[in-house]
């Protein structure tokens, strides 16, 4: 069987970082555990996939899905910003970008 | 996180002969569909804000990306004229990360299967040297949108309140082309990355699968930069510096980088593996973000794509279809123009290439085309700060010119005058000099009267003449092109003077 690495407390930290999501102490050491189980259940997918099987990205064998470069239908600017929590100068208004450039 | 800011810069000399530089160079282009990558939204520069835009370019659930046929043709001749390999079937993957010019939180690119793997081009530095840069790969993704940075004082981050952001240019079609690393350039670093990325430029251009403008961000180059002991030494660790969009900036970006690292390195510190930006007022890079390792990224099989498999007729028909490549056309225009290296590496760096060109074919001789183009046209470019291609003048109305000139119509002194009058939106050559009336004089009648006053003002001169210094016509010659503003047909005049003094 296919050992699968348990998830441990960095790992929770690591991930919490890339998703830009701040968790608390107790909600990393319960997200920890959660996972752990989570792999075991995948772990024993891995017991099925052995090597001969290979791995696949998608379900049905199909290749070169092409469109035609035709412009379509567009949105207007009002219809792309009518979701938009906040919008300024016909643009999306995000929050202060911290940290990187 | 980042260095120093106290590390004090090596001397570039210095740093080169104690340091061994390598370059890793990125170029994306943006390829000149009609549409997106993976939607029909239209790929245009300028619009107003988030109206080029489906569904799809804004990541709304529900969503669902198609290959752009062309995106995928263009792609493989960028593969093909960059000699790569091109894969038999590859696939997108999703590159996750947090940014708000992403609206989906991943962008679709791919990572283990490019489409286009293992390559080569041959670039040509400045005094003729021809230096092999290895591709590692080019492969296809899709561009982010715009964030403008509202509140700071310069429209940076630093100081900004909130940002603005424009998916115009998300979905955009892009080739991203990596190079493998580039050993070797020692002094020469900079200007190779800058001949590497101008070499690139020219084949997009010649392939025409983009307008590949640097200004416009068509063109945008990632530099790395490390260095090592010696040439034998494992590699450095290395910087990027991200989107540099001049060939200059190019430059200084290389040259600044081996002059800090090994400011760096003789500090005894190490260098940290970040991405970096170029600034163009100071001419030095600063710190950006530690760089993200692949695995952060979490990349995986885009699930809503299926993999492009090219077939080998098609790859072998857009390989058939390949126009002829710069370097190729550089030679053979060079032989057939006759010039010598130097004046056509001073017609390349001119970027008059395509003008002398299209001069000879619109019936220009070579010689008089590069005459125009690198003489009084590049002078004038000169003086109003334009490049050549952006004077308001034709290659057909150069040849035009010429040909009047030629065929003995005007001589090369009103030539000047009717191509300053070309370029100030008056006309055609051959219009201006009739409706000016800047023809050469030729008429026996209007020269005749001419040189009888010439002579009568000027007995001494004519003594010489008769004495047998026929050198001294030149001096009657004068005042007769003065009498005639210039257009007097010299070598007519010349034959009247000597009928009417007798001399020969």
């Amino acid at each position: 069987m296919t050992h699968m690495p348990s998830i441990g407390r960095d790992d929770v930290a690591r991930l919490a970082d890339l998703a830009r999501i701040q968790l608390t102490d107790e909600e990393i050491d319960r997200f920890a555990g959660e996972f752990d189980s989570i792999m075991d259940a995948v772990a024993s997918v891995s017991e099925v996939a052995t090597e001969d099987v290979p791995a696949t990205s998608h379900p049905i064998a199909m290749t070169n899905v092409f469109r035609e470069d035709v412009v379509e239908t567009t949105l207007t600017q009002e219809q792309a910003l009518a979701g938009a929590p906040e919008a300024q100068d016909g643009r999306f208004a995000v929050p202060q970008i911290l940290g990187e450039e | 996180m980042s260095t120093a800011a106290d590390i004090e810069l090596v001397d570039y000399d210095e740093a080169i002969a104690r340091f061994d530089p390598v370059l890793g160079i990125e170029v994306h282009v943006e390829l000149g569909t009609a549409t997106k990558m993976f939607d029909g939204a239209p790929n245009i520069f300028a619009a107003e804000p988030n109206t080029a835009i489906t569904p799809t370019s804004l990541g709304l659930p529900g969503a669902l990306p198609v290959v752009n046929h062309r995106a995928v043709e263009y792609a493989i001749k960028i593969g093909l004229a960059l000699n790569c390999s091109i894969a038999e079937t590859c696939r997108f993957s999703r590159k996750q990360y947090f940014y708000p010019d992403l609206t989906k939180n991943f962008q679709t690119s791919q990572y283990d299967e490019p489409i286009a793997y293992e390559g080569w081009v041959d670039i040509e530095l400045e005094d003729g040297e021809i230096i092999r840069v290895e591709i590692e790969r080019a492969h296809m993704e899709e561009d982010a949108g715009k964030n403008t940075h509202v509140g700071g004082s310069t429209g940076r981050i630093h100081g900004a309140t909130h940002s603005q952001v424009d998916y115009n240019r998300a979905g955009v079609p892009l080739v991203e082309i990596v190079t493998k690393p580039i050993p070797n350039t020692k002094g020469r670093a900079p200007e190779v990355a800058a001949a590497y990325v101008r070499t690139l430029r020219d084949i997009f251009r010649a392939l025409d699968v983009s307008e590949a403008k640097m200004e416009r961000g068509n063109v945008r180059a990632d530099i790395n930069v490390s260095l090592r002991e010696n040439p034998e030494a494992e590699l450095g660790t290395r910087t990027e510096t991200k989107n540099v969009n001049s060939f200059r900036s190019i430059e200084r970006t290389v040259r600044y980088e081996i002059s800090r690292q090994a400011g760096v390195l003789d500090a005894g510190q190490k260098v940290i593996q970040e991405t970096r930006h170029f600034h163009e007022d100071t001419g030095g890079t600063s710190s950006g973000r530690p760089k993200s390792d692949a695995e952060d990224y979490r990349y995986f099989p885009e699930p809503d794509l299926v993999p492009v498999a090219p077939s080998r007729e098609w790859v072998e028909e857009i390989r058939t279809s390949l126009p002829e490549l710069p370097a190729a056309r550089r030679r053979r225009l060079l032989g057939e123009w006759g010039f010598s290296d130097l004046e056509m590496r001073d017609v390349l760096n001119a970027d008059a290439l395509d003008l002398i060109e299209a001069s000879v074919a619109a019936g220009a001789s070579a010689p008089s085309a590069r005459k125009w183009w690198m003489g009084e046209l590049a002078r004038i470019a000169k003086d109003r700060d334009l490049a050549l291609p952006d004077l308001a003048i034709t290659p057909a109305q150069v040849a035009e010119l010429q040909g009047l000139v030629d065929a003995g119509k005007i001589n090369d002194k009103i030539a000047k005058q009717v191509l300053t009058k070309v370029l100030d939106g008056q006309g055609d050559p051959a219009a201006i000099v009739e409706q000016d009336g800047l023809a050469v004089v030729s008429d026996d009648s209007v020269l005749t009267g001419a040189v009888d006053q010439a002579i009568a003002d000027n007995p001494d001169v004519v003594a010489k003449i008769r004495s047998g210094k026929v050198q001294a016509i030149g001096a009657l010659i004068g005042p007769i092109m003065k009498a005639t503003r210039g257009q007097a047909d010299a070598g007519r005049v010349r034959e009247i003077i000597m009928e009417k003094l007798g001399v020969s």
